[in-house]
C-alpha cells in the first residue's frame, strides 16, 4: 500500500484552483484565435479579442479570469493500493480548495441552498470518486460556474427517439439559453447510464482537451455532427451573433437500461478552467 | 451604431437617445447588487425604509467581485446573467433607477417597465472580469457587508465599456437562434 501525504494533496489542489483560474488554458486560446479570424461581426470579433486581452491581464496580475471562480469540482480516480495519511483524501481536497481559494482572492461561491448564507471559503466541494487498479491518485479540478451551469439540463428520452432525439434536445436546449452561459460554450453531453450518471460523465467530458478527438470514431462525428448543428444557430459570441456558439462538444456514452435513454447536457462557460495533477 | 461617453447619474434625455448596438463608456457611481442584495433591497422597500442608495438616475450593476488583492481596488469584476434580477428590475426601474449592466437575456416585463420609464439595459463582457476591473477606479461596500461577494458596493468607473442591449424603444441587440423547427 502506498501511502500520500495530506500536505501533498493540499498543495497540489490548492495550485490547481489557482493556476485553473487565472491562466487560460492553450487549446482554449487557439480556438480564441482561429474564431477570431473566421467571424466576419465587428462586434463577434471584439468579443473575442476582448477575452484574449483578459487572458492577458490575468496572466499578468493574477487576477482570476472571471470573477466567478466556480463551485470547486474534483474527478478523482484512486489507486486500490493507496492510502492517503493524515484526516483522509476527501479533507484533504476541501482543505486545498480553502487555501487555494482563499490565498489565490478566488470568489468563494458556495451557499445553504435555503438561507443563501455563504459558507466563506468555497467549500464544501463537489467530488466525484472513482477507484481503479494502481498505486497512483489522479486529482482532475473543475471551476464550475454558475451562469453555465444553470442552462444545464438532463432528460430522460425515450429509446425510439435515437439520436435525432438527441440533437434535438441539445440544439434546443443551447438555442434557448441563448446569450446567458456566456457563449462560445462548451458543451459536454453524457449519454447513458442512469439520470444521474448520465449528469456525471457530460461533466467528465468537459474535461477534455478542445482540440482532441473522441477514441471511438462514431462518437467522434456525433461530436462534429452537433458542433456543426450549434454553430449554426447563430448566437454567437455573448449571443451579438456570429458563426461561433460553442468552441467543442465533448461527448460521453454509456450503456443504460433498456427502457431508458438519459442525455445530460452541461453547458460551460468560454473560459473552461480546468487542471489535473497525479501523484 | 453610436458611441457615447456617458456620466452618472443618468438623465432621461441621456437613456432616451440610445439604441440598442450602441457602444457607451460610463463614468462616475455606479451600485452592484445580485441576488441576495435585490432581495434585501425589496424588504427595506416594502417596510418604507430608505435604499442605502439614491436610485434616481442610478445603475445598477449585476456583479460579484473577486477579492480584492493587495495594491488593487477591486478583484475580477465581469457581470452575472440578468435574467435572475428580472423579478426586481421593474419597481426598481418605476422608482428612478435607469440602467442595469448585466449579461443575457431580460424577460418582457423588463423590456416594457425600461419603455416605460426610459430605461436601459447594458451588456457587459462575460467572463472578462480582469479586463473590466481595469475600468474601476474605487470600490467601497455601502450595505450588507455580511453577504460578502454580494454586498452593495459603490464603484467608481472610469469609461466602463458597454453595448447597449435593451433600449428604451423595445430596441433588442441579441442575435434570434436559427432553428430549422
Amino acid at each position: 500500500m502506498r501511502e500520500i501525504q495530506a500536505s501533498d494533496v493540499i498543495e497540489a489542489v490548492a495550485g490547481m484552483c489557482m493556476k485553473a483560474n487565472t491562466e487560460l488554458p492553450a487549446d482554449v486560446r487557439n480556438k480564441f484565435e482561429q474564431a477570431m479570424a473566421e467571424e466576419d461581426s465587428p462586434a463577434a470579433k471584439e468579443v473575442l479579442r476582448q477575452l484574449l486581452e483578459n487572458a492577458d491581464i490575468s496572466n499578468d496580475t493574477r487576477l482570476p479570469l472571471c470573477q466567478d471562480c466556480g463551485l470547486a469540482v474534483f474527478y478523482v480516480e484512486v489507486g486500490e493500493d493507496v492510502k492517503v495519511t493524515g484526516p483522509g483524501l476527501r479533507k484533504a481536497i476541501n482543505e486545498g480548495v480553502r487555501k487555494g481559494y482563499g490565498d489565490g482572492y478566488l470568489r468563494k461561491s458556495a451557499c445553504d441552498p435555503f438561507t443563501r448564507k455563504n459558507t466563506g471559503d468555497a467549500t464544501p466541494a463537489v467530488i466525484h470518486f472513482d477507484v481503479v487498479p494502481g498505486d497512483s491518485l489522479r486529482i482532475a479540478y473543475m471551476a464550475k460556474g454558475g451562469g453555465s451551469e444553470n442552462m444545464s439540463r438532463v432528460t430522460m428520452l425515450a429509446p425510439a427517439q435515437g439520436w435525432e432525439g438527441i440533437k434535438k434536445f441539445i440544439v434546443n436546449r443551447v438555442a434557448e439559453a441563448g446569450p446567458n452561459p456566456c457563449p462560445p460554450t462548451v458543451i459536454g453531453v453524457g449519454i447513458g447510464g442512469t439520470f444521474d450518471h448520465s449528469a456525471k460523465i457530460a461533466k467528465r467530458a468537459l474535461l477534455r482537451k478542445l482540440d482532441d478527438t473522441h477514441p471511438d470514431p462514431k462518437i467522434a462525428d456525433m461530436e462534429k455532427e452537433l458542433e456543426q448543428e450549434l454553430n449554426k444557430l447563430g448566437i454567437g459570441p455573448m449571443g451579438l451573433g456570429g458563426k461561433t456558439t460553442v468552441l467543442g462538444v465533448k461527448m460521453a456514452v454509456e450503456p443504460c437500461h433498456i427502457a431508458s435513454l438519459p442525455v445530460a447536457v452541461n453547458v460551460q462557460c468560454h473560459s473552461q478552467r480546468h487542471e489535473e495533477v497525479e501523484l | 451604431m453610436a458611441e457615447y461617453k456617458l456620466e452618472m447619474p443618468l438623465t432621461d434625455d441621456a437613456v432616451d437617445k440610445l439604441r440598442a448596438g450602441d457602444v457607451v463608456f460610463l463614468s462616475g457611481t455606479i451600485y452592484t447588487a445580485r441576488d441576495a442584495a435585490h432581495k434585501k433591497l425589496f424588504e427595506l422597500l416594502d417596510e418604507g425604509k430608505d435604499l442605502p442608495f439614491d436610485l434616481n438616475g442610478a445603475a445598477i450593476y449585476y456583479v460579484g467581485p473577486s477579492p480584492a488583492p493587495p495594491g488593487r481596488p477591486i478583484g475580477s469584476a465581469g457581470p452575472t446573467t440578468s435574467y435572475r434580477m428580472d423579478t426586481y428590475a421593474p419597481r426598481l426601474h418605476a422608482l428612478g433607477l435607469k440602467a442595469t449592466i448585466g449579461k443575457g437575456k431580460r424577460n418582457d416585463e423588463v423590456k416594457t417597465a425600461m419603455q416605460e420609464h426610459t430605461g436601459v439595459y447594458f451588456g457587459a463582457t462575460g467572463g472578462a472580469g480582469a479586463l473590466l476591473s481595469n475600468s474601476i477606479e474605487a470600490a467601497e461596500v455601502i450595505a450588507f457587508e455580511e453577504l460578502g461577494p454580494e454586498a452593495i458596493r459603490a464603484l467608481k468607473v472610469k469609461d466602463f465599456p458597454l453595448l447597449v442591449i435593451n433600449d428604451a424603444h423595445g430596441g433588442e441587440l441579441y442575435a434570434k437562434p436559427v432553428l430549422d423547427t
